[in-house]
């Protein structure tokens, strides 16, 4: 056989693994991003997939009991409640005004399950360049602290 | 000094300006002085980006927070070393800390090429110029770190700084993004020496031969730099892992893996002349994945755990990435017939051919990444939803493209050139594939089903015997001839050789962290409420709360838990996991305690306490194998140094077997 023929089989082989690989069953491993607005209208099939959700953790919202904690996401006036049903504990970075990423499935009742939670204190960290952070207090002028 | 600070900056971006000019107009009209102000403007640029540089780390070390980037990454209490990191610790600084390292490189460059390879210099200094006057244009206009806070224009202070987020207050933390960016930048200038000859129409391989040191300097730095990001993971962030296939360790991902097959394929043009298109797409293919990378950590293109800025300055990075690929491109196509293969493929089963498959296998999990990593902008750009890929999509590719390069590892750099006969496949195959097998049907009677665990200890195996066995080989050899002993046989072997043998001695490195990500497969875990008295248990571990200890100090609040901890039955003594709370930046934040042994790890997060701290929750991990990787990387790294050394023996790479080929055999440095 020719050399080149070999070649070519081999790494068509090789290619097709791994393009079935990476397309086989991908939607278990699909994750989709959702606006709290698009949520609230999406019909009923739809719901069942996998979803990340994302807002700031609206202040004093957070309520735990036993293994549960629920909170409200809020992003531009709309809320969503999420029920944390996920093993782990929660992150240090959350807390009340956080910007939390919620993954999980939309519930029947309108709750959002979440079994993982990631959150940033974008206050803190994500300054838009060029500006003073939010919550520095800001001395009077003229008083150097060098 | 703000002032002189933003002054150096500008002043430097103009003269990198004058840098590209200079070189590139003095050498097309023959003016030798023009070139040389080039270099010398090369000089200047690095006196000033190190001025620049000097003024921001002693404003950061004096804690002048009149400076918003001194107010928003730094405190009055944290330790002089984190003051000093922070340089790096948010967008403007790190874009300066690039421009910087890119400038030293460049000096570094024209200072040891300064009465070398006049041909290809000024273009040398020229590319490396354009990338620094990007560079400095995003800290001159866009994201200048000497921006002043100010209330109706009377520039005013702060009474303390933010603090650098917590989570970067760790050692590790402290140099792994120089580490990186130290393999970043490295790229640019094998890089640029390749532009330079593409421009020059060179016909050899002289921008191999001359930066053939900086590639493998350059891929070292950034082996330490992802290791040490991964090991800070694990360390410091307590969520129980190393690798999790985010964004920005992805970003840290790409280059590395095109590095690789770079670093591998040249081989071949050294040798046989041939892969030469290839070679020229590889370096700047991971050029400009390093490129990529920073803009992927700068720009929130990509949502990603790691809190950095979302910034106007990634439109500025997709223009200089869509302008420099396509005048890559464009050059490689234009001079097409100077990169004519000297020689051809002529086995399947040959040196040259295990090459072409690693570099297939790098190649396609770079573009596998890659994909992965990009599929919300994908997704979203096709089907207008934003859609991500997990975890163990990353893994299920990820897995069996790592098997099958171990694989070739192990076999490679056994194949002979051109074609390997039967015979000698035999020889040099039998005891490692019998090992290998045995080991596997063991570890299979002993109790451990999990097939893809199976096959990476089996490979494993194989791959250090047939590396062990090269080394036996030549060193018995050496030694019945010289009337050595075994040891001194072996070092005289490897210095007769250092990068063939410093090559085995890092393939080694990769085989033992294989030895290590392979013991994730069997990673246990439990999570605990407990109050203060109380136990649980892990496997063989029973930890039980002996007390909770707690202080402060000017930068955090600490509580500690004192944990009892025996093991089948017998102490083994306390672990102190600890939860801290970083003031300025009010934030909490684990501490892991950890138990390093060879065998497992004993990992303990102290997740969140109560107010009054008598019940805390605690998650304790196994990870079996996981220091491996860890000792691994520093077998990685002294054979990376190994072949850093000069070989005793000066060889020549005579290309004899390549047909129709007049060239004289290439002299080789190192």
């Amino acid at each position: 056989m020719n050399k080149y023929v070999k070649f070519a089989g081999l790494m068509a082989i090789i290619i097709g693994v791994l393009i079935w690989l990476a397309t086989a069953n991908v939607a278990e491993s699909q994750t989709y991003y959702k606006t709290i607005a698009e949520l609230n209208h999406m019909s009923g099939q739809a719901k069942e997939k996998k979803m990340r959700v994302g807002g700031d953790v609206e202040k004093g919202s957070i309520t735990r009991k036993a293994d549960l904690v629920e909170f409200t996401l809020a992003q531009d006036n709309l809320h969503l409640r999420v029920a944390y049903t996920g093993r782990d504990p929660l992150p240090d970075t959350f807390k009340d005004g956080a910007q939390a990423l919620a993954d999980g499935r939309m519930g029947a009742d309108g709750v959002f399950r979440a079994n993982k939670v990631q959150a940033k204190c974008s206050s803190k960290y994500a300054v838009k360049p060029g500006e003073a952070p939010p919550g520095l207090k800001v001395a009077p002028a003229g008083n150097k602290s060098i | 000094m703000e002032n002189l600070g933003a002054l150096a900056v500008l002043l430097a971006f103009c003269i990198a300006i004058y840098a590209v000019v200079a070189s590139v107009v003095g050498k097309l009209k023959g003016r030798p002085y023009l070139v040389l102000s080039g270099s010398r403007a090369v000089y200047a640029v690095w006196i000033l980006v190190t001025a620049a540089s000097g003024i921001l780390v002693y404003s950061l070390l004096s804690s002048d927070f009149r400076f918003a980037y001194v107010a928003g990454h730094s405190n009055r209490d944290m330790p002089s070393l984190y003051k000093f990191t922070a340089w790096w610790g948010g967008q403007e600084g790190s874009l300066l800390f690039w421009s910087w390292i890119l400038s030293t490189y460049s000096a570094v460059v024209v200072w040891t090429n300064r009465r070398k390879l006049r041909e290809i210099m000024p273009y040398v200094v020229a590319v490396m110029s354009t990338i620094q006057v990007f560079f400095l244009l995003l800290n001159t206009f866009l994201a200048s770190p000497f921006q002043m806070l100010a209330v109706d224009k009377v520039v005013t202070s702060v009474a303390d700084g933010l603090g650098l987020n917590p989570q970067l207050q760790y050692y590790a933390m402290a140099i792994h993004p120089p580490m990186l960016y130290l393999g970043y930048v490295g790229f640019a200038v094998p890089f640029a020496f390749a532009m330079a000859s593409l421009i020059t129409r060179q016909p050899g391989d002289a921008w191999i031969h001359t930066t053939r040191r900086w590639s493998i300097v350059a891929w070292l730095f950034q082996s330490c730099g992802i290791m040490l990001g991964s090991a800070w993971a694990f360390d410091a962030l307590g969520w129980g892992g190393y690798w999790m296939w985010d964004p920005v360790e992805n970003a840290s991902l790409l280059p590395w893996l095109a590095g690789t097959a770079f670093l591998h394929s040249v081989m071949m043009q050294e040798k046989k002349g041939m892969m030469k298109v290839w070679n020229m797409a590889l370096i700047a293919t991971s050029f400009f994945l390093c490129i990529f990378g920073t803009f992927l950590t700068r720009s929130g293109v990509v949502s990603s755990v790691h809190a950095f800025a979302e910034s106007p300055i990634g439109k500025y990075f997709v223009g200089f990435l869509a302008l420099g690929i396509a005048s890559t491109v464009y050059l490689i196509l234009d001079r097409l017939e100077y990169l004519k293969s000297e020689s051809e493929l002529e086995s399947v089963v040959s040196r040259e051919s295990s090459f072409l498959f690693n570099n297939l296998l790098l190649l396609a999990s770079c573009f596998a990444v890659l994909w992965g990593t990009l599929f919300p902008v994908i997704s979203e750009a096709v089907t207008n939803e934003k859609i991500s890929l997990d975890p163990p999509w990353f893994n299920r590719l990820m897995i069996p493209i790592g098997l099958g390069l171990l694989f070739l590892t192990g076999v490679g750099p056994l194949f002979a050139w051109r074609r390997t006969s039967v015979e000698s496949l035999r020889r040099n195959f039998l005891i490692p594939g019998v090992l290998a097998c045995a080991l596997a049907i063991g570890l299979f009677a002993a109790g451990i089903h999990n097939y893809w665990a199976l096959i990476s200890f089996g490979f494993c195996l194989f791959v250090a015997s047939s590396i062990i066995s090269e080394f036996f080989k030549g060193a018995n050899a050496i030694g019945q001839k010289n009337q050595i002993n075994f040891v001194h046989a072996v070092v005289e072997l490897t210095h007769r050789n250092t990068r063939r043998y410093g090559g085995y001695l890092v393939h080694m490195g990769i085989v033992l962290m294989f030895v290590g990500w392979t013991g994730s497969a069997f990673n246990t875990n439990v999570t605990a409420e407990i109050p203060v008295g109380g136990s649980f248990e892990l496997g063989k571990y029973k930890m039980r709360v002996a007390k909770i200890n707690t202080g402060e100090n000017a930068n955090y609040k600490w509580d500690a838990a004192v944990l009892d901890v025996t093991k089948s039955g017998s102490s083994i003594g306390q672990l102190e996991p600890e939860r801290r709370y970083y003031k300025a930046a009010q934030q909490g934040l684990g501490h892991v305690a950890l138990r390093n042994r060879l065998d497992e790890d004993l990992y303990i997060n102290f997740a969140s306490a109560d107010e009054k701290a008598t019940v805390v929750t605690l998650q304790a991990y196994i990870f079996p194998l996981v220091s491996w990787i860890w000792i691994g990387t520093l077998v990685l790294i002294a054979g990376t140094l190994i072949a850093l050394v000069p070989s005793k023996v000066a060889r020549q790479y005579a290309r004899t077997q390549v047909v129709g080929m007049a060239e004289t055999p290439v002299a080789i440095e190192n």
